[in-house]
């Protein structure tokens, strides 16, 4: 019961994830492009914590903080750049 | 004012320190305590953003009720964005609107700019001094005294009490 | 302020030891992580539908951000004893993500992207505030 939950709830973030590729691979501006990723980043994390569920692995749930962390850096530093330009 | 900024990171610190640990045996507790009040005595005597932060029973209170007040804004939000998203017609009247607050410390307006912006619907471009210009996906009204009752009314009616 | 319910969250391995209870708030928990992945697919398609940059953030990181809380708190109704790291989790994503959202908007306006490409845009104060005083674009 509760497996085939989660189940279709990783198969509906995989499909998240595959919009926002979309709009990644698409985008007009490099604006659209961040954005893309933010959204992208964050489904995964979410899609780590599942797996670490799956595989009854603790040290997953600190994989995906890291993996959290390193995307907010990243859009932080490519906002910045085509804002300011350094 | 010192000794409360440092409380105040203190707490803060050894309740971060608990759920990281996700355990309450006495070594865990102990070792925790002398690190936040170590780390807060050194690091955060001059932090001037908590300041502010009343420590009134009225204050903690109303600070409470100001989860669930937010909470409940976002699930409202976040459903009326996502049934704007599924309608075929797309209804959005997109506008960048400008709102005055009357918050005036420093850590009111953080934690408003925070959930205005975390509320879909609603988000902040840029600001200046006590103007705010918020992107507004469905102008209900250009006016500045209008858009910051519509706005920033549910929250400033907290935050007012909590940091001034 | 979000202190009391996370003091809350430690004493959930203490207070809940029947397993029958166990059961009905794993379920409980699984049907939220649902609603959030569905959040999350509602925010993924909002960024493909929107017109503009501005409503793509809008509709895209809100919706994924409140689906990453709700599936992480589900997660944690699920398995009570990583209720603690995952409660950090979501202070994390809570209070990263309206910085990063605000800062990409502030560089799309600066960048100035069009709002948008029909006459839905109604309004545009900061350009208007901008082109009335001049200097604050110099900073």
């Amino acid at each position: 019961m509760v497996n085939t939950i989660l189940t279709i709830a990783g198969a509906l973030m995989l499909v998240a994830i595959l919009l926002s590729l979309y709009r990644f691979l698409k985008g007009p501006t490099t604006a659209d492009k961040v954005v893309a990723f933010d959204v992208m980043t964050v489904s995964s994390s979410a899609i780590l914590v599942l797996l670490g569920y799956y595989s009854n692995r603790y040290i997953y749930l600190d994989v995906a903080l890291v993996y959290g962390l390193l995307s907010f850096i990243g859009v932080i530093i490519v906002a910045r750049y085509i804002e300011k330009g350094y | 004012m010192k000794i409360k900024t440092i409380l105040i990171m203190s707490v803060i610190l050894f309740i971060g320190w608990l759920i990281m640990n996700n355990s309450l045996q006495p070594g865990i507790v102990i070792s925790g305590a002398i690190l936040s009040v170590g780390i807060s005595m050194i690091f955060c005597r001059y932090c001037r953003l908590i300041n502010d932060v009343r420590l009134t029973p009225k204050a903690l209170a109303y600070s409470f009720a100001y989860i669930f007040v937010f909470s409940w804004a976002l699930i409202k939000a976040n459903l009326d964005v996502a049934s704007r998203v599924i309608r075929p017609s797309l209804p959005i009247k997109p506008g960048i609107v400008q709102v005055r607050t009357k918050l005036k410390s420093k850590i009111g307006r953080l934690i408003l700019a925070n959930s205005v912006t975390l509320t879909p619907g609603t988000l902040i471009v840029e600001y200046h001094d006590d103007l705010m210009f918020i992107h507004w996906i469905d102008v209900k009204s250009e006016d500045v005294e209008k858009a910051s009752q519509e706005i920033i009314g549910q929250f400033e009616k907290y935050l007012e009490v909590m940091y001034g | 302020m979000a202190c009391l319910v996370l003091s809350g969250s430690l004493l959930w391995p203490v207070i809940l030891k029947k397993d029958i209870k166990m059961d009905v708030l794993a379920i409980i928990g699984a049907f939220i992580t649902l609603i959030g992945s569905i959040f999350m697919v509602l925010g993924a398609l909002g960024l493909v539908r929107m017109p503009d940059v501005f409503n793509r953030i809008q509709t895209g990181t809100k919706a994924s951000t409140l689906g990453t809380i709700l599936s992480l708190l589900g997660l944690a109704l699920i398995v009570p004893s990583w209720s603690g790291k995952l409660i950090s989790f979501i202070l994390f994503v809570g209070l990263t993500n309206p910085v990063s959202s605000h800062v990409l908007a502030r560089a799309a306006h600066h960048l100035k992207i069009p709002m948008s490409v029909s006459d839905r845009t109604v309004t545009d104060k900061l350009s208007e505030y901008y082109n009335n005083n001049p200097k604050e674009v110099e900073e």
